[in-house]
């Protein structure tokens, strides 16, 4: 997994509520044995025509915020399956960090697991971040994760909260699977536990 | 000792290790895998030369992908791609070890339908699986909720999962349901009341009169929709009728070992006095069959309601309704129950159930469908659509003009080949109405399995009680 320390990028503003992991990669690009590739796809339905044609209004497809990196969205981002698909999409396209008042928990979640950084934020913050984004490729917003604080392209501060564990994991790339094998001492003595008070489960 | 809520109950005995900053690692005993979301979770085992820790514990089944037509054990009714995500899965779970049930299968069917099935799903278990609808499995008083595929790989080599404890949240339906009222409507009108985010950061604990008198297929229909409101599971404390339903199950215990599970099965139930971070409270009787009309399972309405105008809402809600209205083809004030549907669709893990088809089969008896809907039953798995044929209600679809499916996801994601063309409206038992969920432009209208039939019957969104 990548690091996460400070990214300063160009955000998109995705004010719509309720996007939902359907949106961000629909159900045909999920039949893939890769994580990597999806980026293409990420937003298919809202980016493109059904014959494949780029539709100009959708954000990602403005000039502008073709190299977008953070997206700043409306309430319950990422909401409906867990497919881990849509982070994997927001990746390859290159986005590191969404924005928004509440996520999804299992988006939220997943985005940990692929270096991806969600901050929860309320909504007046919200409000004025999405301004900031819809002023274009010039306003670039600044995410430190080690100072947990958003900076709007006109040098507004804003703080956010982060999860003391996953933000050790983003910063320094750390593998979850590693981290849990060395404790594998408290599993094998819980396994031995559990067989007594619970033999059939 | 405080009061505990189930919930409490179930993480407190999971619980394997706690970081100083709270973070936990849980002890998970059954992991379900499906096709779609394992291979790149089995491969990353590859790439780090790690096994399965316990493949006894693990259990796969394709669902997502598989056709449902008669002809699918001829390879060439799946397009190549999902080919190859089934074909990974055989590979997979023999290479593992894992305990599988492939297409050709009679058990196999939607994995969330299998797991009870088979036994392998008890009360008190944790249950995981990549996909979202695990949460159907807390009907159990199971703690059952979705991962993505980095946590099915996480599982898979250690058999835990790092969690942060979730919050507590009551419903509770006191009361009766009224005739024609059913487990769908109870789940999606909690939905409506709570917003698809009014459950996020919280375990729902459904419980209450109305709640208890539900059959475990009922139950499961409830609890499968809890991630639609936002939480991550859905319980419900077991009682008699869980263990009625687990007992002789292929995998549930025997014996002495039976007694001792319901001995502690017992013990599961919050506590008088336990703390509850948020509680709803609905009536029974206040429930009505409902329809969603939108794009977001909180979109929803009694049949006997009118569609909303985006003047109504307030926020960014506006916005999506506009959107929703747009993408659905309907305008406010329409009656719900005047809209027309080109496709009806039984099936999924919310209501592909023997009880669900039964209560759409009761409907069906001895009617036709509307000429010019194409209608679709899809048991939830093999067992189940071996039972419908027995008891009769696979003929009531087949002389009613429905098509007989073989088990599987099936239009629900509409992964498979059976899917909505671009404005296709279809009454659906499953899940979610997101746009393009069913097939791209395809318009959703989420109900319960007698609604559908009612639905088939007259050709448009229609009162049950109309027909009973």
């Amino acid at each position: 997994m990548d690091k996460f320390t400070k990214l300063t990028g160009i955000a998109a503003p995705m004010p719509l509520v309720n996007i939902d992991t359907d949106m961000i990669i629909p159900k045909q690009f999920l039949k893939t044995i890769k994580r990597s590739g999806l980026g293409v796809n990420l937003f298919d339905e809202m980016r493109y025509t059904l014959d494949g044609k780029e539709i100009p209004e959708f954000v990602l497809n403005q000039p502008a915020y073709r190299q977008a990196q953070i997206i700043v969205a409306g309430d319950n981002f990422g909401c409906g399956s867990s497919r881990e698909h849509a982070p994997w999409a927001l990746l390859d396209f290159g986005i590191r960090c969404v924005i928004s008042t509440s996520f999804a928990d299992i988006f939220y979640n997943n985005c940990f697991k692929n270096g991806i950084l969600p901050i929860v934020m309320p909504q007046d913050v919200v409000d004025v971040l999405m301004e900031d984004a819809k002023k274009g490729a010039n306003a670039r917003q600044t995410v430190d994760l080690e100072a947990q604080t958003v900076t709007t392209s006109d040098g507004r501060v804003f703080p956010f909260d982060v999860d003391a564990h996953r933000k050790d994991c983003l910063i320094n790339g750390l593998d979850d699977i590693g981290l849990t094998m060395v404790k594998a001492k408290s599993i094998d003595s819980f396994e031995q536990k559990a067989a007594t008070l619970r033999p059939w489960a | 000792m405080t009061a505990r809520t189930l919930y409490d109950k179930i993480w407190d005995d999971h619980m394997v290790d706690q970081a100083e900053d709270g973070t936990c690692l849980l002890y998970i005993d059954r992991h379900l895998v499906h096709e779609v979301t394992s291979p790149q979770a089995f491969e990353g085992l590859r790439m780090t030369g790690r096994k399965v820790r316990a493949p006894q514990k693990t259990i796969a089944v394709p669902d997502h992908n598989v056709p449902t037509t008669l002809d699918r054990a001829n390879a060439a009714t799946m397009t190549e791609d999902s080919r190859i995500q089934v074909e990974a899965l055989d590979k997979n779970a023999k290479d593992f070890g894992i305990n599988y049930y492939p297409v050709s299968d009679v058990r196999q069917g939607i994995v969330h339908i299998v797991g009870p099935e088979q036994g392998w799903t008890l009360p008190g278990m944790t249950v995981v699986c990549g996909d979202s609808h695990t949460a159907t499995h807390g009907a159990f008083g199971a703690l059952a909720h979705g991962i993505g595929t980095s946590e099915v790989e996480h599982v898979l080599a250690t058999q835990t999962l790092i969690q942060r404890k979730a919050k507590n949240f009551k419903v509770e339906i006191t009361g009766s349901l009224r005739p024609g009222v059913t487990a769908k409507d109870i789940t999606l009108s909690v939905i409506g009341a709570t917003g698809t985010a009014g459950g996020t950061g919280y375990v729902i604990e459904y419980c209450g009169q109305a709640i208890r008198e539900l059959s475990m297929e009922g139950r499961m229909t409830v609890c499968n929709m809890a991630i639609e409101g936002g939480a991550r599971a859905g319980l419900i404390a077991p009682d008699e009728k869980t263990y009625a339903y687990c007992m002789g199950r292929p995998h549930a215990p025997k014996g002495a070992a039976w007694e001792a599970a319901v001995t502690y099965w017992k013990t599961l139930f919050s506590d008088e006095g336990a703390h509850w971070d948020k509680v709803i409270t609905l009536k029974g009787e206040d429930i009505a069959p409902v329809v969603t009309w939108g794009t977001s399972p909180e979109d929803v309405l009694p049949i006997t309601g009118k569609v909303p105008s985006p003047s109504d809402f307030t926020g960014g809600k506006v916005d999506a309704v506009q959107r929703a209205l747009d993408y659905m083809g309907l305008t406010p004030g329409q009656n719900l129950s005047d809209i027309k549907i080109d496709t009806v669709f039984i099936g999924s893990c919310t209501n592909g159930r023997i009880e669900d088809l039964r209560a759409a089969a009761a409907i069906l008896k001895g009617k036709k469908k509307k000429d010019g809907i194409r209608a679709m039953v899809v048991p939830g798995s093999g067992l189940v659509r071996a039972q419908a044929e027995e008891e009769g209600l696979a003929q009531i679809f087949i002389d009613a003009g429905f098509e007989w499916r073989l088990a599987g996801c099936s239009m629900c994601l509409a992964m498979n080949p059976d899917q909505l063309a671009p404005g296709e409206r279809c009454a659906a038992t499953s899940n979610r109405n997101f746009e393009g969920r069913q097939g791209r432009g395809g318009r959703t209208h989420l109900l319960s399995p007698a609604m559908a039939a009612a639905a088939a019957i007259t050709g448009h969104l229609t009162d049950v009680r109309d027909l009973m």
